[in-house]
């Protein structure tokens, strides 16, 4: 296994499904901050069999609701000097602002540019959002 | 207080604030005189990407016996929009100009993003596709509130186009804002109301029938429906249900003598012309309270009144 130094300070988010790391990345908009940021792919796990893992050593404040949209099962710890001093678990965003996009081929969004859609969350075991414009639902599917 | 709000469904206004403006309905229909000049000087757009006269001169009537004036197009084509402009851009010139808009378009959603867009100007959805027709619904309770006193303690019955009425739905929805409010949901098993919407509704608040003739009797309302050709993809569907039910007066010789029979119209055949003359018909009269109550609208939402 590649040796990846231990994070000093920062977020490790461990537990992420094989395949969706790289997802996460761009969601979480990495490639805009300056500061030092490890994704790994497919490294071997006794509960999941193979997971990916992000590390990032940075200050920054990150929107972390997108996470518990595309992958709620994820483990985030915050890392001060070398140590995990908090852990947080995530839930299905009650809101979301710019991810999603409009599955009702009649609302305005699919002809009009719309940058932020909000969606508000309907039912939480099927993912269901309501479109902030038509009402319609929509289920959040990952890409 | 209403003045610079949108309305861009029933539920943007509380009951209180929707009582409001039937209490400001009412004072214009006991004095019109007293609000003929309100709106002097005052603008209203009137942006109709689609074609739909009854709800264009309905407000713009409003407008006009309000002392206002009315600017604005009932044809895309007379718009920037067969230039490429968005929407927001066309609202946000269009706001420079008038005071409050209204807009009805084919797509869902469209108020609200035109709302958005300009913030400063009342924006009042006049219909945006199967989305909500908000003016519609208030018309609706304006003409109960007339007709049978109070929107609170009536059973509503509602029959017909269950599935796709957006009439119904946005009735059914405010109405079951006020106490005490039961529902007769009255239609063949194909368009019956949408499970989702009856989950949103109190347990023991409705019963689902496909029968008119057991229940018109224990009717307080009965809101006629009309099935919507455009909604069905097979034309055989269509005209299996659309005359389902029809209202004549041999079924409203079971009804209560004081039930009312509303319909948003246009009807097609679910209302037999011999019913027109029945006092209990208000369909007609429906159309007169909507202008009213558009006027008593534009009025809070431009705070003139």
């Amino acid at each position: 296994m590649i040796n990846v130094s231990q994070l000093k300070k920062g977020i490790v988010i461990d537990h992420i499904e094989a395949g969706h790391g790289f997802r996460i990345y761009k969601e979480l908009h990495l490639d805009r901050i300056d500061d030092p940021v490890v994704l790994l792919n497919n490294i071997p796990s006794k509960k999941m069999g193979k997971k990916d893992m992000l590390k990032i050593e940075t200050d920054v404040e990150l929107d972390m609701d997108v996470l518990g949209l595309i992958d709620p099962n994820v483990t985030i710890n915050f890392v001060q000097e070398g140590k995990v001093t908090s852990k947080l678990n995530l839930t299905l965003p009650r809101e979301v602002v710019g991810i999603m996009k409009c599955k009702n081929p009649r609302c305005i969004t699919q002809y009009e540019k719309v940058d932020k859609i909000h969606f508000y969350l309907v039912d939480e075991e099927k993912k269901i959002y309501r479109c902030e414009y038509c009402d319609a639902y929509t289920r959040f599917i990952e890409e | 207080m209403l003045k610079g709000r949108h309305l861009i469904e029933p539920g943007d206004f509380t009951i209180e604030e929707l009582e409001s403006i039937f209490e400001l309905a009412d004072q214009i229909i006991a004095n019109q005189d007293d609000f003929m000049d309100i709106c002097k000087g005052k603008l209203l757009a009137s942006l109709f990407y689609e074609p739909s006269t009854r709800t264009r001169f309905s407000f713009e009537s409003a407008m006009m016996r309000l002392g206002g004036r009315v600017i604005g197009f009932d044809n895309p084509a007379n718009s920037s929009v067969s230039k490429g402009e968005t929407l927001a851009d066309t609202a946000r010139v269009i706001s420079c100009y008038a005071d409050i808009g209204v807009i009805r378009h084919p797509r869902e959603g469209t108020a609200r993003l035109v709302s958005q867009a300009v913030p400063g100007m009342p924006i009042i959805n006049a219909g945006d596709g199967g989305h909500e027709h908000p003016t519609q619904t208030l018309t609706d309770l304006l003409t109960i509130r007339h007709e049978l006193g109070a929107c609170s303690g009536q059973t509503v019955g509602v029959c017909g186009d269950l599935l796709f009425g957006r009439t119904i739905h946005s009735l059914v929805k405010t109405m079951n804002r006020y106490d005490d409010v039961k529902f007769v949901f009255i239609s063949p098993r194909e368009l019956r109301m949408p499970e989702y919407f009856l989950s949103m509704l109190p347990e023991g608040s409705y019963v689902e029938t496909d029968s008119l003739d057991d229940v018109i009797g224990g009717l307080d309302i009965l809101y006629m429906s009309r099935v919507q050709r455009e909604r069905f993809v097979s034309e055989e569907e269509y005209v299996r249900l659309k005359d389902v039910y029809i209202l004549d007066n041999k079924k409203m010789a079971h009804a209560k003598k004081d039930m009312i029979v509303m319909h948003p119209l246009p009807r097609v055949n679910e209302i037999a012309v011999e019913v027109d003359d029945d006092p209990r018909a208000v369909y007609f009269k429906q159309a007169k309270y909507g202008m009213y109550v558009r006027m008593a609208l534009i009025s809070k939402l431009l705070g003139v009144a």
